[in-house]
């Protein structure tokens, strides 16, 4: 029998990250000409006093390069040092072809592989997960792994519930090989029973039929209706995410530890989704985290972000000096799906 | 099994727990978001103590008829029964 070669395991890590966060700041009172709330009630409930979006003509695509450009120089590396591009992303307006390709040859990274994945504000700890496996099964050499989101496209800013928690942004992080181990199991999964807690409140079908109504008949439209065409905005069921995160992720985030023969006092810094600062700080609780532990809490002046939320905190972390290189950090990502991922990381 | 009137007491600990509130203003009439200033955040962590600490199961779908604290005593009751 002919046996198949394949190249030798060996170690992952992440060698750099990056960051794009778009200039334009929208505060509380910003958001409050669009619903009836105000900086108080907004801040109590979720945290946040500030958020990005970006501007019209920046995309997914833009905001990745500029968050891949910086990861890549991190790591001592350029675009053609680059063997795989895994994007994460739930706002790319485009349904083929993925957006992880366009930016790959924007780096110059061709012929890299290239693609997206959906899985929601987890998809940057997948994408960590899948390029960690790809290198240390030498499929890859360095992979891209880029977490974007511009929610601002799909957000109603007269939902009363979702507008004052979605923004704009991207981060990236480059995986390659090493000599010890830099990225510890993931523990993952998914719930598609709680599939309508967090979704596209229409499809893109719906929306094509409610735009060739409006178009027939305008008028009749208007008056039918505030709003004609169903735009596919995100919605969701706050209180029962709040459960679930809470009581739910904690433990998976506890099994990551545990699958890395780590202990919580071994981390530096602690890097959940940055969904809302009441899930952060009941997730600590849950945890039982020692106050040496440093809790990224990206989301006061980013807003909610998707995929992009776990790189941009764990930049944000590092940079602020909070997470020593070197440093141990415990990420956990959690959203639409409902689908989770969460593992243990050396920082670069 | 606890009596209303234990859990009562019961659910007032797990209130001043997570609000601040005084354990003697959580009484039966009392309305959790307009009396006690309960925001839906904080009655999820109150309704999972109460899960825990009562051994019933409160689904989602059912908290928000769980108005006043009467409510959740008289729930709570007939899911232990």
């Amino acid at each position: 029998m002919t046996s198949i070669k394949s190249p030798a395991a060996r170690h992952a890590r992440i060698l750099g990250v990056g960051a794009h966060r778009p200039p334009r700041v929208i505060d509380n009172e910003e958001v409050c000409t669009w619903i009836d709330s105000s900086d108080e009630w907004i801040q109590q409930r979720t945290g946040i006093r500030t958020r990005r979006w970006a501007a019209e003509d920046v995309g997914v695509v833009e905001m990745s390069e500029d968050a891949a450009a910086k990861a890549l120089a991190a790591a001592g590396l350029t675009g053609s040092d680059v063997d795989a591009v895994v994007l994460a992303t739930v706002s790319y307006p485009y349904q083929t072809p993925a957006a992880a390709a366009v930016l790959a040859d924007r780096l110059g990274a061709t012929p890299a592989a290239a693609f997206d994945i959906s899985a929601g504000c987890a998809g940057f700890c997948h994408g960590i997960a899948l390029a960690g496996d790809l290198v240390r099964g030498g499929t890859a050499g360095n992979v891209l792994v880029v977490g974007v989101d511009k929610l601002s496209d799909f957000t109603d800013k007269h939902d009363r519930s979702t507008a004052f928690l979605f923004a704009d942004g991207a981060g990236a992080a480059v995986v390659g090989a090493s000599d010890e181990v830099g990225i510890g199991p993931t523990v993952w999964g998914s719930d598609g029973a709680q599939a309508d807690a967090i979704r596209s409140k229409f499809s893109w079908l719906e929306l094509r039929s409610s735009h060739a109504a409006a178009m027939a008949d305008p008028i009749a439209a208007e008056a039918a209706a505030q709003e004609p065409v169903k735009w596919p905005y995100l919605e969701q069921q706050g209180q029962s995410v709040f459960r679930w995160a809470v009581w739910q992720m904690a433990p998976v985030a506890q099994r990551a530890l545990d699958a890395a023969g780590v202990r919580a006092e071994d981390i530096d810094v602690f890097v959940p989704h940055q969904a809302n600062a009441r899930i952060i700080d009941a997730m600590v609780k849950q945890l039982k985290l020692p106050e040496s532990v440093h809790v990224a809490r990206d989301i006061v002046d980013m807003g909610n972000t998707s995929a992009a939320s776990v790189p941009l905190a764990m930049e944000r972390a590092m940079a602020d000096g909070h997470a020593p290189s070197g440093g141990l950090a415990l990420l956990i990502g959690y959203g639409a799906g409902l689908s989770y991922a969460a593992q243990v990381v050396r920082l670069p | 099994m606890a009596s209303e009137q234990e859990i009562l007491s019961g659910l007032a600990e797990i209130v001043n727990e997570e609000t601040g509130l005084p354990t003697d203003s959580v009484q039966a009439d009392k309305s959790f978001t307009d009396d006690l200033d309960i925001d839906s955040l904080s009655m999820m962590t109150i309704v999972v103590n109460a899960e825990e600490k009562f051994g019933v199961r409160i689904p989602d779908e059912d908290v928000k008829n769980l108005r006043t604290v009467g409510d959740a005593v008289a729930y709570i009751s007939q899911a232990q029964g």
